[in-house]
């Protein structure tokens, strides 16, 4: 199913063509309106009528976190401050937040792209849709909601948390989508688990988007498998819209990222060096239809590769892999790389321990990772116990090559979350 | 099979847990005769022989406890010298572990709580060299 056939199964060499006309005017409007890409640009010795090529696009400068965040409120603005339609911002761990303006244009093309993303998992005018992220300041909720509207289908602007409301809109109105992130989607699954609620049977749930946090396979077969629903794994950032730029097909076999909207490149995160095609490395994306703030080679900081093989439901958009890991994520612990994702992976393959989990790093560079044990995986011996927590160990050794304290814990003696999750504390005395 | 369930309850260990859940039985009206505490590091194991298991899992599950309920056997052994080697002869004689044993004393009976690999066969056994194995009903109150 299409919502736009011709743009998203257009020829590549057609489609690499309108990219370098939308690339050609973006980079004129920057370097007109935008006195911080003026400068940038005057530094580097690059004018706008040297990107004769996509290839040119390694003469243009990066656009990182902290350019978005000097230049708070309003100095990446490309339009007047009258033509903008909605503010939203990305909250940071510290400081302001970064500005993000949409022209009607862009609000409209953010839908649009939702629209596009949601049509290619099987979504019609005839689902339901349950909106359980946060509405807000944050792109999640209102993105989705503008391009499921789009598509005609019936909005149900639940925001997240309140599961006994949650419940009760589902069941009353036959929610047949939702959008939510992985954590509160594996709460989601315990609650509806301890109220004795069969999703499968009570519930219209045929589909689930998760996002917002990277989450890995295993953790959304635990969702499936608790919500008795596909789920359908997506990408997005607050700086390029928000959600819907990159989502997965029925084939499921990666995310079909929105070329003719956004430029990707795969970078070595350290040296800033282009990387061949599968290589993981950052993203890095160039927005190409964007009015009120373009962005320009932004790094995302997230850790993924591109599938270039053509994908089998014909669409010409590249794909990319779910993102391993943060850039910003990673962890250094004596010495050793490690991204919160391994562990994560690790424990959600293990069965008898429970969803929730957490890293505390504490004293001189010590790790000790604390999961629940599962209701199912408790047997009645401190044996079978004290196994279990060996062989934690030992699997997450091979993983992350650091032997790490396993701490057992009741169900519910984490925190539980129900927006993103905190799963790292760093209390180390270094 | 009316043999003797043990309530299996997965534990923090730290100060005041023992005393949590003998205050969640009390108030399901659950009479404890029998409390082991197995502990290692962090966490531990503790298991009870109540009243009423059932209701005991139920009553822990309800204030978040993960349970499980274990098959044991209580053996009435005479209270002299002696008696409970007789019990532990007759099941290395038979090639039966013994995963885990303990016993108490009440109303001037003594009685051992066995935890064994195969508690139907171990019964079998205590059962032939006339050994008293109690059903849940006969435990003493
Ligand atoms: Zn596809």
């Amino acid at each position: 199913m299409f919502w736009d056939q011709k743009i998203e199964t257009l020829e590549r060499a057609a489609l690499e063509r309108l990219q370098l006309k939308r690339l050609q005017e973006t980079v004129r409007r920057v370097a007109a309106h935008v006195p911080f890409y003026r400068q940038k640009f005057a530094e580097l010795g690059v004018k706008p009528e040297d990107i004769r090529s996509l290839a040119d696009l390694r003469r243009l400068p990066f656009t990182t976190n902290a350019d978005l965040r000097d230049n708070y409120p309003t100095g990446l603005l490309a339009v007047s401050y009258d033509a903008t339609l909605r503010l939203h911002t990305s909250s940071g761990t510290t400081g302001k937040p970064k500005a993000l303006f949409f022209s009607r244009q862009d609000v409209d093309n953010a839908a649009e792209l939702c629209a596009r993303s949601f049509v290619m998992t099987g979504i019609t005018q005839k689902d339901v849709f349950q909106n359980m992220m946060t509405y807000g300041m944050f792109t999640g909720a209102l993105v989705t909601h503008y391009g499921a509207e789009k598509i005609g289908c019936l909005v149900i602007p639940a925001g997240p948390g309140n599961s006994e409301r949650q419940l009760m809109l589902m069941q009353d109105f036959r929610t047949t989508f939702i959008h939510l992130t992985p954590s509160y989607a594996l709460y989601l699954a315990t609650f509806l688990e301890k109220h004795g609620v069969d999703p499968r049977r009570d519930l219209a749930l045929r589909k689930a988007f998760v996002g917002a946090e990277a989450y890995t396979e295993e953790t959304c077969r635990k969702i499936e498998e608790g919500l008795g629903l596909d789920v359908y794994n997506s990408y997005g950032l607050s700086e390029m819209n928000g959600p819907g730029i990159a989502f997965e097909c029925v084939h499921k076999q990666g995310m079909h990222l929105w070329e003719d909207h956004f430029l990707l490149e795969i970078i070595d995160p350290q040296t800033g060096e282009l990387l061949p095609d599968g290589e993981a490395g950052e993203l890095v994306m160039t927005t190409l239809c964007r009015e009120a703030m373009p962005l320009l080679r932004y790094r995302t900081r997230d850790i993924t590769s591109i599938i270039t093989k053509p994908c089998s439901c014909g669409r010409t958009h590249r794909r990319m892999n779910r993102i391993a890991g943060r850039s910003d994520d990673m962890l250094i612990v004596r010495g050793v790389n490690i991204y919160p994702q391994q562990i994560e992976r690790v424990l959600m393959a293990q069965s008898g321990v429970g969803r929730n989990y957490l890293i505390a790093l504490e004293g001189l560079d010590e790790m000790t990772i604390k999961v629940e044990l599962a209701e199912a995986g408790f047997e009645g011996q401190v044996e079978q116990l004290m196994k279990l927590q060996n062989h934690l160990t030992e699997k997450l050794r091979a993983e992350i090559l650091i032997k790490p304290q396993v701490q057992l814990l009741p169900p519910g003696s984490l925190p539980v979350s129900e927006g993103k999750a905190k799963r790292v504390i760093d209390n180390r005395k270094m | 099979m009316n043999d003797v369930k043990l309530v299996a309850a997965f534990a923090e260990n730290k100060p005041g847990q023992v005393a949590h859940f003998t205050k969640i039985l009390a108030s399901a009206n659950i009479n404890i005769r029998w409390l082991a505490v197995a502990s290692t590091g962090p966490f531990g194991v503790m298991k009870f022989l109540v009243s009423d298991p059932e209701m005991a899992c139920q009553a822990l599950k309800h204030e978040g406890f993960v349970t499980k309920l274990v098959d044991a056997l209580a053996i009435e052994v005479p209270d002299k010298p002696g008696g409970l080697h007789a019990v532990a002869d007759c099941l290395a004689s038979h090639n039966i572990n013994l995963d885990n044993a303990s016993g108490f004393i009440t109303n001037n009976r003594a009685i051992m709580v066995l935890e064994v690999p195969d508690a139907a066969r171990a019964r079998d056994v205590l059962q032939k060299q006339g050994f008293r194995v109690l059903t849940q009903m006969e435990l003493p109150v």
